[in-house]
């Protein structure tokens, strides 16, 4: 069984979807690249590092997504951010099932920094008026990269995040928060700390993640198909009384956690018999043993 | 920049904005219209506490003051960078103050944002990035990061970004380059109450910035691409 991590973006559309059903918008061929790199002396890709079209899954005619973490981390520059807009657009107008998001990002691409910064901000407004539309956007992050920056953030707008257990979400990596606020706040280089600080398990239990699942392609595609099939008998805009749900939950947050200092004191406070045992478990189990104690699913 | 003194000139009829924490939330008088005014000041980080005041302030104007328009004003050095923040999942805190943003919009509130002295990363796309229009002052600070940090990590000397920066807009810091690339909308110089009262007057109900970016030139490829994405050609027609 393939695992998710491992493939590339075009592998994953491949593999995730019907068999043979991805038809790509702007595909390589057409040569759409970033008109900022060249000046810098940075390479190319003739998709700018992210593959967008229209797919089946399990029948269903959805868009879809997959950032590229293998060219500059998938970061998001001009070329790269219109893309997803414009797919999320199009799904819009065509009126899609859903559309599927294969997020691999460390955010904003600093060669081309303030066009990526705009670009970020278009995706979001997109996201949203998808939803608002009645057309569900979710978010599978997987990747080695993991989803941080604009794109962590764009990833909270979705209607759904599913994440592997190998996954990281957030906003500042910690290679950025080391470098500017010192080892003592965040070591990059404790693996263990960092993904009990920002991978799927930690983002599960908090409720920032809806769906956690092994690393396998098979296990994403089940998740995502439940998923868009729950997403179609409830309602995918805005609402007040869903934020102000969800303003009370992260107030509540806060409040439980705001003093704690290290994921596991979190998972203690939830109150998980064991935590040290949680970064062993696979994610079958670790779902079953944490259901009572995570908080809900939004 | 004290935000005193921004507000004084912009809300000449008066206002009860108040500062807690570098976190700012009251309301002015725009000629006849009450305005909502939620922000922040000091170059503020923006963590988990200040997202989260800000988007209990739009949220608490969405459901006791239908329809009055929104200013956010923007001052913040970008997200709190800290290992605690991340714990908390800053992301989903300030994903959530920009749906925010984004309902109170939905719900008929005009939303402007104006850069009044710095915006950086982070902060700036969950706020000023997420209103209807946004603008800035001419000495305000717009960027994603310092070049000494962008020459670190994409290892282009920072001689050459400073030299590249002169010309190129897309990663000089500073409200023209935002201006040209279409994320800022005006440039507001003079009577800032009357600019402010003007902006409130035109506002757009959509995302028209890739479209300012290309009219402007900073920005000459996004607005091609997401027409050939939805017209469903392969090439571009630029």
């Amino acid at each position: 069984m393939s695992s998710y991590l491992e493939l590339s973006a075009r592998e994953r559309l491949a593999q995730l979807f019907d068999a043979g059903s991805f038809t790509e918008f702007l595909p390589p061929k057409a040569r759409v690249i970033s008109p900022h790199l060249a000046q810098l002396d940075a390479p190319v890709a003739f998709d700018d590092g992210v593959a967008v079209g229209r797919a089946c899954l399990d029948g269903r005619t959805v868009f879809a997504a997959a950032q590229e973490g293998g060219f500059m981390g998938g970061a998001v520059g001009e070329v790269h951010g219109a893309k997803l807009v414009g797919l999320l657009r199009r799904a819009i107008a065509e009126r899609a099932a859903g559309v599927v998001l294969l997020l691999e990002s460390g955010g904003v691409r600093l060669h081309e920094a303030n066009a990526g910064l705009v670009a970020v901000s278009e995706v979001m407004r997109a996201v949203l008026d998808a939803r608002n539309a009645g057309v569900p956007v979710i978010a599978l992050i997987g990747g080695a990269n993991g989803c941080f920056g604009g794109m962590g953030i764009v990833a909270r707008c979705t209607n759904a995040v599913i994440m592997s257990e190998e996954a990281r979400l957030g906003m500042s990596g910690p290679e950025v928060i080391e470098t500017a606020s010192g080892v003592e706040e965040f070591d990059s280089r404790d693996r263990a700390l960092v993904w009990r600080t920002t991978g799927g398990k930690h983002r599960y239990l908090l409720g920032d993640c809806q769906e956690l699942v092994a690393d396998k392609v098979a296990d994403f595609r089940a998740a995502a198909i439940a998923t868009l099939d729950r997403l179609q008998v409830q309602e995918t805009a805005l609402s007040l009384a869903a934020l102000e749900a969800e303003q009370d939950m992260l107030a509540r947050r806060l409040d439980r956690f705001g003093t704690l200092e290290e994921p596991m004191q979190i998972w203690a406070a939830l109150g998980i018999a064991e935590p040290r045992s949680l970064p062993l478990l696979e994610a079958g189990p670790f779902v079953e043993q944490v259901a009572a104690h995570r908080i809900g699913a939004n | 920049m004290d935000w005193n003194t921004i507000a004084s000139a912009l809300f000449p009829r008066g206002h009860d904005i108040t500062e807690r924490d570098l976190f700012l939330s009251g309301t002015a008088q725009v000629g006849e219209t009450r305005v909502a005014v939620v922000g922040t000041t000091g170059h503020a980080p923006i963590g988990v506490e200040i997202a989260l005041a800000q988007a209990r302030f739009i949220l608490q104007t969405v459901r006791e003051h239908p329809g009055r328009p929104i200013l956010i004003l923007v001052d913040t050095v970008g997200q709190r960078l800290r290992h605690r923040d991340e714990m908390l999942g800053i992301n989903s805190y300030m994903a959530h103050l920009g749906k925010c943003v984004e309902l109170a919009r939905r719900q008929g509130h005009p939303v402007l944002g104006l850069v009044y002295d710095q915006a950086l990363s982070g902060g700036f796309i969950t706020s000023g990035l997420m209103a209807d229009a946004c603008y800035a002052l001419p000495d305000s600070t717009i960027r994603v990061m310092g070049l000494p940090a962008m020459a670190r990590i994409t290892k282009v000397p920072e001689e050459r970004l400073t030299e590249l920066a002169a010309s190129n807009p897309v990663f000089a810091p500073g409200p023209e380059n935002y201006l040209r690339m279409g994320g800022v909308r005006e440039i507001w110089q003079g009577e800032l109450g009357a600019q402010l009262e003007a902006a409130l007057a035109e506002l757009a109900p959509v995302d028209e910035r890739a479209a300012l970016g290309l009219a402007r030139g900073g920005r000459k490829f996004a607005q091609p691409v997401i027409e050939a994405i939805m017209a469903g050609r392969d090439v571009l027609a630029s």
